[in-house]
């Protein structure tokens, strides 16, 4: 009897595999969409379990920010930060983009512009920029344009220096092509440099919104406090630890959001990359 | 008209092997002229210096003495007289079959309908003309190199410089290239310069064959085949094929370098 279960249960293992191969392709299984939703279920129960355990006051956890999440957002006070924090956000890394890829272009395709410039770039990108703030605030004021500096300083090395490192990593028979159909410099920086070094412009344009986010929040701390900042301060200040895990984790929600809006810019004007690269992975 | 020659062309360069800085000599005074309408390929074993003549022919790399001149006129640096088919055709990636024969015309000068249609006409007469919307890694190796040769065409150079055209491609796409860059030569009357490492490619397609050795020019062979050379299946059985090949393969084995012997 027990065999008999034991080689049915066997054929639905099978039968069950075989259905999940047909929707899903060869070789795909498991949507990953589905696995990151379990690898977040996983965390959170566990965050839930341990949180509950800890003092309100030195910790929190999943359902008590969610409770928090409801009533910031509920009173309208959540809304109008993120507003005030997004503004010099978007300014300061619109404006990092629109400077530090040009920057790396240049740095990158001329000797001139490397050693002239490359040493800034690559000093900037380890500036302790916490400690510049105060003298930030003495030039630009308490406001919004000084929350866009910090923001701007933050993410534009990131980029610059990607790109930078993009241009060096063109081929040189691409540039050759160029120059054999005696295509000026321009021309060779705008249609050959330019896109075969997207890919890594896309990188640093990435790996800048991490920094942005800290700038912004860092900004809010040391300049008016406003914004996200503000509740993340005045919530720590009150021992109100729930809330002040709010804003933190808007902003981590906000970074990822922002990440996959990337990927999708990236597919959109770099389309031969995504064909051209391999995503085939274990 | 379109005639290119290099007149005693030298290069040296220098090359830092750990510390020390070595002077290295690619070519010692190589001499020789492709005449209008001619195929002429330019053979010898790897190291011989055989693409540097031709990057210097092409403008991309300037020789260290002597001179390039096309038509008689010397040239520097790259122009519109001179097209170049590379080796692994380096199409744009981001660019169709067809903005990449484009953007050679774009670049001199030429805009609007005419532009298209230029394209269009050398991308038919590689035979690509309906996959021309197709990006290069949508295409195999042999029609890459096709929109290479469409592209440098499409210029309307003087004189086409190849690169290895088809040393990157398996052997069957390399035969049916080959017959096909006899026809499109049949047909524009091109002055062809080529780079080639395979025998047989070197006495099928060109009338003359510079041999090369240790940066210098070793001889200058006549192929006896005559034109048109049709089949070129047939060609390889001939009498004048075998001995020219042989001449050839002797030639590149066992002559040791010295002073250059003119047939």
């Amino acid at each position: 009897m027990a065999q008999i279960v034991d080689s049915k249960a066997e054929v639905e293992g099978a039968t069950l595999e075989g259905v999940a191969d047909l929707a899903g392709g060869p070789r795909r299984g498991v949507p990953r969409w589905v696995i990151t939703l379990c690898s977040l279920a996983i965390l959170l129960a566990l965050w839930e379990w341990f949180g509950r355990d800890i003092n309100p006051v030195f910790g929190s956890y999943p359902s008590a920010i969610a409770v928090a999440f409801w009533d910031l957002a509920q009173s309208g006070k959540l809304g109008e930060a993120m507003i005030q924090s997004l503004q010099p956000f978007v300014v300061g890394y619109a404006l990092a983009i629109m400077f530090g890829v040009p920057l790396g272009l240049v740095i990158g395709r001329y000797r001139v512009a490397e050693a002239a410039l490359g040493i800034y770039v690559t000093a900037g990108y380890a500036m302790p920029l916490v400690a510049l703030v105060p003298l930030l605030v003495l030039w630009l004021g308490l406001g919004f344009a000084v929350k866009a500096a910090v923001v701007f300083l933050m993410s534009v090395f990131p980029i610059c220096i990607n790109t930078w490192l993009g241009v060096t990593a063109v081929p040189k028979s691409l540039i050759e092509v160029g120059k054999s159909f005696v295509a000026p410099n321009s021309v060779i920086l705008r249609r050959i440099v330019l896109p075969a070094t997207l890919p890594y412009i896309m990188a640093g344009i990435r790996l800048a919104v991490g920094r942005a986010v800290v700038a912004m929040v860092i900004a809010e701390f040391f300049t008016t406090i406003s914004g996200l900042g503000a509740i993340i301060i005045n919530s720590a200040n009150n021992f109100d630890t729930a809330t002040m895990f709010v804003p933190i984790v808007v902003l981590m929600v906000l970074a990822i959001g922002l990440n996959s809006l990337i990927g999708l810019v990236e597919r959109w004007v770099a389309p031969w990359q995504a064909e051209i690269a391999g995503r085939d992975r274990e | 008209m379109g005639e290119v020659s290099l007149i005693d062309v030298s290069k040296r360069f220098v090359l830092r092997v750990g510390n020390a800085a070595q002077t290295v000599r690619a070519l010692s005074r190589v001499s020789f002229t492709v005449r209008d309408g001619e195929i002429v390929a330019l053979i010898g074993p790897s190291g011989c210096g055989k693409t540097t003549a031709l990057r210097i022919a092409m403008g991309l790399e300037s020789a260290t003495v002597g001179r390039v001149t096309v038509d008689g006129r010397e040239v520097k640096g790259c122009g519109h007289d001179r097209g170049m088919v590379f080796q692994h055709a380096e199409l744009l990636p981001w660019l169709t079959a067809m903005q990449n024969v484009m953007f050679g015309l774009e670049m001199k000068g030429m805009r609007g309908a005419e532009l298209r249609d230029t394209a269009e006409k050398y991308l038919d007469l590689v035979g690509l003309a309906t996959s021309k919307d197709r990006r290069p890694h949508q295409l195999s190796g042999g029609m890459q190199q096709r929109v290479g040769i469409a592209r440098a065409l499409a210029i309307d150079p003087k004189v086409l410089l190849m690169d290895e055209p088809f040393g990157a491609l398996d052997a069957q796409t390399r035969e049916t290239m080959q017959e096909e860059l006899l026809q499109i030569h049949a047909r524009t009357k091109k002055t062809i310069l080529f780079v080639t490492h395979d025998l047989d490619e070197a006495v099928l397609i060109a009338d003359r064959i510079v041999i090369m050795r240790d940066g210098r020019v070793q001889e200058i062979l006549r192929v006896p085949l005559p034109r048109p050379r049709g089949d070129l299946g047939v060609a390889r059985g001939t009498k004048e094929f075998a001995d020219t090949r042989y001449h050839v393969w002797k030639a590149l084995h066992d002559a040791p370098p010295g002073s250059p012997t003119v047939h």
